[in-house]
C-alpha cells in the first residue's frame, strides 16, 4: 500500500510520519509537494504535524488553499482515507473534511507531553485493532488543539460513535486534568461521517517505538492496512 | 587601493561620534593606521561592530587559547560556525552554544527566539541537520513580578520559535539567583547530525565565484546588535529595543529546507549564516578564512524598505538571513532551490584575487579595507586581573560555623525546603512548552540527568546537557570552572555516554574590571584542566561579556556544553528508581573525611540567605575514575539507574531518584547512621562532587568494578517499590520523608509560583520599562 505524506511549507512531521510507515509499517511512502496536484498514486493520504505557513492568521487556514489539497479534498470525497494528524487535523477542518475547529489551547500555553487517550469506537478505519475502552499512551505537542464545535455537532459526532479518541486520565476517566488542551468533551479525534477522514491531536507517529516510550500508535497504522487492504 | 570618500549626508566623524560606535580612541587611531587615512562613516559602523567584543573576543582570545581543541574524533573545532565531531559510521555531530542575553534583557521573547534561530543556523550551515535544542537560562528570584515575566517570555520565545521549526528541545538546565535580576542569562545550544562527506565550511574560495544573499529581505531591524551585546545593561538599555532582531521561524523553517538542498546539491562552496554584524561580519569572516578578497555591491542585496544606507545593509542583524558563496554559473540553479522554498536569493558580490574587503554602492566604494586585516587585526587584550578581596573573605568564611535554624531540627523540612527551591524543584512548567518529542529521536527528553538521542540507522544513541554552577564559579573560579566541566561530564555518564567534547559560553561581567577578567582566567584555566583530565575537546563556543547592570555583575558563568556518545542502545540510563528491591548505591562516596562540604550549598543559600565558603573541591582525575567506573557498570549491565549527586547534595539526589518521575515513583530505606563524624546536614545536604545515586540488582557486581577503578563505593539502602517514603537512618536520628509531600514541594512549586502572574496582565503593567 502506498501512503503519500504531503509536505507543506513548514509542515514538521512529514519526516516521521513518513518514517513511520516505511520502518515500522514497512510500506511505502511518499512525500506530496504542497504545489503540486499530484497524489503520484497514494492510497492513503496523510497530513502531517507542524506549523504551514507558519500557522499565520489561523492554524491550517492558508494551507487548506494549497494546490495539493484540491487533490486531497477530490480523494477524501471519493472515499479514499486521510489520516490527519495535529496541524493536519486543523488543515482537515480548515478544509471542511471533518466539523468543528481547533481553537488555542485553555491554558494559553503550548503543551507537550505524553498524554492517554482511550478508544471510544474500534469498528473504525483506523481503530480496528484496537479495543474500545483500551487506554493508549500517545505524545501531543501543539497551542491550538482544543476541539470545538456546537452542541448539536458534538451531540451527533457521539451518537453516530464518530469520537474515536478522548483523553482520559491513569483510572480512565475523562477528568478535566486528562485534557491537556480544554478540548469540548475530552475530544482528542473525531472521523468523518463517511469514517474515511481521522483528525487527531495526538501523533500515533511519535508512539511508534518502545525505545520511545511508547509503541500504542502502530496498531492505528496497522488498521489502516488491515481494513484497506481487504 | 580605491578612492573612498564620505557619502553624501554622512555624518562628520567626531570624537563623540567615535565613542558612541564603542570605539577606544586607541582603537580608533588602530584603524587609521590601517587604512592610512580617516575611516567613512560606513567604514566606522563596519569597524565598530567587527571589533566589538562580541565578535572580536578581544578580551577572551588569549584566554582561550589555552583551551585544549584536539582529539582525533574532532572533525573541526573553534574558529567554524560549530565545531563537529565524528561518531563513527560515517556520522558527525555538530553542535555549538551561544548566548542572547543582552536581548532578552530588555524584550525576553524577541530576545530568546532569535537566540534559537541564531544557533540553528550555525549548526545547518555546517551541513548538519539540526536533531536537538538545549538551553541555559540564569534568572533572578521568581519572587520578582518582572522576573517572572521574563522568565514567561524567555520560555514561550524558546518553545515557539523551536517548536515552528520542529526541532525537539530535549534538555537545559533553569537556575534563579538574585545575582541574574536585572541581567539574565538565555544560553541556546544546537545539535545536529551530518554525514561527514556533508560538512561544509565557510571559507569563501575560487576567485570569480558569486557571493549572494539568501533567505529573507534585509531590514533595519537589529543594528548595531552586536555592539549592544558588548556593553553593560543600563537604564538606557530599553532605548535600545529597536537593536533587538525579530524572528521569523517559519522562515527559518524554509531556510534549513533550502541551505541543506543548497549544500547537498554541490551548487555552492561555502555559507554561512549573517549572524551577529550581519553581511559584514559573515563576509569578512569568510573572506579571511579563505585568504581572499571580496567586493560587495550593497544595492543588489534584496531590501525590506527602500532607502536603507550601505551603513544600514551592512549592519542590520534581519534575522534567517545567509550568505552563500556560489560556484561560478551555479547561481540560476542555486536561485531555483530558493525559489521551490519561497525565498530569495540575490548575486550581491563576488570573490576577487585582490586582497581587499571592498564595499561598493552601484559604482562608488563605499568602504575598503586592505586584505583580512578587519578580522586579523582587531586590538587583543590582556588587562589587569586581580581576585576581589570581597569574594576571597566570603570564600574563607568556614560554612560549618552557621547556626543551624530551629526547624532543622526536622530535616525533612529542610529538605522540603530544597526540593521547593525554584533552581532544584522541576522545571516541567517550562519544558511542557517545548515539542521534546519531534523527529522521533528523543529516549530521554527534559527532566533527566542528560538527554538522550538515538542515532538512526545504527544502534548508537548521544547524550547531550549543559551545566554550570555560578555560585561556585563566584566563590573559587579555578575550582567552579573545573566542576562545571566535571559535572556536565558526570550528567551525560549517568544516562550511559562517553563523554566526548564541549562547547562553551562563557557569561561574565566587564572584563576592564579586574576582579572580572580574574575570574575569566581562572575560571576558564579550571575548565582546561577538566576538560584535559576528561578527554574532552572543547570544539568552539561563544564569550558574553559585560553581563553588569547597575547593580553588578552576574555570577561569572561559563555553561558547558557537553555531548556524550552512548556506543549501544541498550546502555541507555535512567535516573529514577525503578525496581523495587534494587540495592541503593553511592559511587565516588568520598568518605567522611572529604564529605559533607557545605561551601557555596544551595543549602546555605536557600536556608540561610548565604553564599559562602569554599565550595566543594574537585579532583578531576578522581572524576575520570568515577566516570570510568560508572560506564563499566553500565556496560556489565549492572546498573538500574544512574543519578548524579549535585545541587542540594545527597539527600536531594535520592528524593529526585524516588519522585522525579511521577509515573513511576518508589520509596527508599537509606542507612547513612556510619557517617558519624559529620554533622546530619553535611551528610544529607553537602555538595561534594564526583558522586553518583545508582541503583542495582548486583550491587556486589558494583562494588566488585568501583574497587578494581580504586574508585570509593557503598550500599547505603534499598530501593522499595511499595513504600510511602524515603526514610533516611542518620548518625542522630532517622529521617522519614512521606513522598506525598516530597513530591509536592518538588512538582508543584514553580506552577504554583507561575500561577501568581496575573493571566491577562496588560504589557504596561508586566513591563514597567516598556510603558516609558
Amino acid at each position: 500500500m502506498k501512503f503519500g505524506v504531503v509536505t507543506f511549507p513548514g509542515s514538521n512531521c512529514d519526516y516521521d510520519a513518513y518514517q513511520a510507515i516505511t520502518e515500522i509499517l514497512g510500506e511505502e511512502a511518499t512525500y506530496l509537494w504542497h504545489k503540486d496536484h499530484d497524489l503520484q498514486g497514494s492510497d492513503v493520504i496523510i497530513l502531517p504535524g507542524g506549523f504551514s505557513y507558519g500557522d499565520y492568521l489561523r492554524a491550517g487556514a492558508i494551507a487548506r488553499f494549497s494546490p495539493i489539497m484540491h487533490d486531497v479534498v477530490a480523494h477524501a470525497k471519493a472515499g479514499g482515507p486521510v489520516l490527519a494528524i495535529c496541524n493536519g487535523f486543523q488543515i482537515a477542518c480548515e478544509a471542511g473534511l471533518l466539523p468543528g475547529a481547533l481553537m488555542r489551547n485553555s491554558h494559553l500555553q503550548f503543551v507537550s507531553a505524553e498524554v492517554r487517550i482511550r478508544v471510544e469506537n474500534d469498528d473504525t478505519m483506523f481503530t480496528n485493532l484496537y479495543n474500545r475502552g483500551e487506554i493508549l499512551r500517545i505524545p501531543v505537542a501543539h497551542g491550538d488543539g482544543r476541539y470545538v464545535a456546537s452542541a448539536d455537532v458534538l451531540d451527533q459526532l457521539e451518537a453516530e460513535g464518530r469520537v474515536v479518541f478522548k483523553y482520559v486520565d491513569a483510572g480512565g476517566a475523562t477528568s478535566a486534568d486528562a485534557n491537556p488542551n480544554g478540548s469540548e468533551r475530552n475530544i482528542a479525534g473525531i472521523i468523518s461521517e463517511a469514517g474515511n477522514v481521522l483528525g487527531l491531536m495526538p501523533h500515533p507517529e511519535r508512539a511508534c517505538s518502545p525505545l520511545l516510550g511508547s509503541n500504542d500508535g502502530v496498531r492505528l497504522l496497522e488498521s489502516i492496512l488491515a481494513r484497506v487492504a481487504a | 587601493m580605491s578612492d573612498v570618500k564620505p557619502r553624501a549626508g554622512d555624518p562628520a566623524i567626531t570624537p563623540a561620534l567615535i565613542g558612541e560606535h564603542g570605539l577606544t580612541k586607541q582603537e580608533y587611531e588602530r584603524l587609521v593606521a590601517m587604512l592610512g587615512r580617516a575611516p567613512t562613516f560606513t567604514e566606522l559602523g563596519i569597524v565598530s561592530a567587527l571589533w566589538s567584543e562580541h565578535c572580536s573576543y578581544k578580551h577572551s582570545r588569549p584566554i582561550l587559547k589555552t583551551l585544549p581543541t584536539t582529539a582525533p574524533y574532532v572533525l573541526q573545532g573553534p574558529g567554524e560556525n560549530a565545531g563537529v565531531i565524528s561518531i563513527g559510521d560515517g556520522l558527525a555531530v555538530a553542535f555549538k552554544i551561544e548566548s542572547h542575553n543582552h536581548p532578552s534583557a530588555v524584550e525576553p521573547y524577541q530576545g530568546a527566539a532569535t537566540g534559537v534561530g541564531g544557533i540553528l543556523r550555525d549548526v545547518f550551515t555546517m551541513g548538519a541537520r539540526p536533531i536537538a535544542m538545549l538551553n541555559s537560562l540564569r534568572f533572578g528570584s521568581l519572587d520578582d513580578s518582572r522576573v517572572r515575566y521574563l522568565f514567561s517570555g524567555v520560555v514561550k520565545g524558546i518553545g515557539d520559535y523551536g517548536n515552528c521549526v520542529g526541532i525537539p528541545t530535549v534538555a537545559g538546565e533553569i537556575v534563579f539567583d538574585p545575582s541574574y535580576e536585572k541581567n539574565p542569562l538565555v544560553n541556546a545550544m544546537c545539535v545536529g547530525l551530518l554525514h561527514e562527506e556533508d560538512l561544509i565550511r565557510a571559507k569563501a574560495e575560487g576567485v570569480g565565484n558569486s557571493i549572494m544573499a539568501v533567505g529573507a529581505r534585509t531590514g533595519r531591524d537589529g543594528i548595531h546588535g552586536a555592539s549592544f551585546a558588548s556593553e553593560d545593561l543600563s537604564a538606557a538599555s530599553d532605548a535600545k529595543r529597536p537593536r533587538i532582531q525579530v524572528g521569523d521561524p517559519f522562515t527559518e523553517k524554509l531556510l534549513l529546507e533550502a541551505s541543506l538542498e543548497l549544500i547537498k546539491s554541490g551548487h555552492i562552496v561555502a555559507i554561512q549564516d549573517m549572524g551577529a554584524a550581519g553581511l559584514t561580519s559573515s563576509s569578512a569572516e569568510m573572506a579571511e578564512r579563505g585568504d581572499v578578497g571580496v567586493t560587495i555591491d550593497v544595492t543588489k542585496v534584496p531590501t525590506r524598505e527602500s532607502g536603507m544606507s550601505p551603513y544600514e545593509i551592512l549592519l542590520s542583524e534581519s534575522q534567517e538571513r545567509m550568505l552563500v558563496v556560489a560556484k561560478k554559473g551555479r547561481e540560476d540553479s542555486v536561485r531555483e532551490i530558493l525559489t521551490k522554498w519561497d525565498l530569495t536569493a540575490a548575486v550581491i558580490g563576488e570573490v576577487i584575487a585582490e586582497p581587499v574587503y571592498r564595499v561598493t554602492e552601484g559604482s562608488t566604494v563605499v568602504a575598503e579595507f586592505p586584505g583580512s586585516r578587519l578580522v586579523t587585526d582587531c586590538p587583543s587584550y590582556s588587562p589587569a586581573a586581580r581576585e576581589s578581596s570581597e569574594i576571597a573573605a566570603l570564600r574563607a568564611v568556614d560554612p560549618s560555623a552557621i547556626a543551624e535554624r530551629s526547624e532543622e531540627e526536622d530535616p525533612a523540612w529542610t529538605l522540603e525546603q530544597l526540593l521547593s527551591a525554584p533552581t532544584i524543584a522541576s522545571k516541567a512548567w517550562a519544558y511542557r512548552q517545548y515539542d521534546s518529542t519531534v523527529r522521533t529521536n528523543t529516549v530521554i527528553g527534559p527532566g533527566g540527568d542528560a538527554a538522550v538521542l538515538r542515532v538512526r540507522g545504527t544502534n548508537k544513541a548521544i547524550a547531550v546537557k549543559t551545566d554550570c554552577n555560578g555560585r561556585y564559579v563566584y566563590l573559587d573560579p579555578r575550582v567552579g570552572g573545573r566542576i562545571a566541566v566535571a559535572e556536565a561530564a558526570r550528567n551525560v555518564a549517568c544516562t550511559g555516554a562517553r563523554p566526548m567534547a564541549i562547547t562553551n559560553c562563557l557569561n561574565f561581567g566587564n572584563p576592564t574590571r579586574p576582579e572580572v577578567f580574574y575570574q575569566l582566567k581562572e575560571a576558564v584555566a579550571g575548565m582546561g584542566e577538566a576538560c584535559r583530565a576528561l578527554g574532552t575537546p572543547v570544539t568552539g563556543g561563544n564569550v558574553s561579556l559585560y553581563n553588569e547592570s547597575p547593580s553588578g555583575a552576574v555570577y561569572p558563568t561559563p555553561v558547558i556544553g557537553m555531548v556524550g556518545l552512548i556506543e549501544d542502545l541498550s546502555h541507555i540510563t535512567r535516573a529514577t528508581f525503578n525496581r523495587g528491591g534494587d540495592a541503593i548505591l553511592l559511587l565516588g562516596e568520598p568518605g567522611g573525611e572529604l564529605g559533607g562540604e557545605l561551601g557555596g550549598t544551595e543549602y546555605l543559600a536557600t536556608i540561610h540567605g548565604k553564599v559562602l565558603g569554599p565550595p566543594p573541591r574537585c579532583d578531576v582525575d578522581q572524576e575520570r575514575k568515577v566516570i570510568d567506573a560508572l560506564l563499566e557498570a553500565i556496560r556489565a549491565e549492572v546498573v538500574s539507574s544512574a543519578h548524579d549527586c549535585s545541587d542540594g547534595g545527597l539527600a536531594v539526589a535520592l528524593a529526585e531518584c524516588c519522585i522525579a518521575n511521577p509515573e513511576h515513583e518508589n520509596g527508599a530505606e537509606i542507612d547513612l547512621s556510619n557517617y558519624s563524624s559529620l554533622a546530619n546536614r553535611e551528610i544529607l545536604f553537602g555538595e561534594s562532587q564526583a558522586r553518583i545515586v545508582l541503583s542495582s540488582s548486583s550491587p556486589e557486581r558494583v562494588l566488585a568494578i568501583a574497587a578494581k577503578a580504586g574508585v570509593r563505593c557503598a550500599r547505603i539502602g534499598t530501593v522499595v517499590a511499595d513504600a510511602d517514603a524515603l526514610t533516611i537512618k542518620l548518625p542522630k536520628g532517622t529521617v522519614r520523608n512521606p513522598l506525598v509531600r516530597l513530591r509536592h514541594a518538588y512538582h508543584e512549586t514553580i506552577p504554583g509560583i507561575m500561577a501568581r502572574t496575573p493571566e491577562h496582565a496588560t504589557f504596561d503593567e508586566l513591563d514597567p520599562v516598556a510603558a516609558h
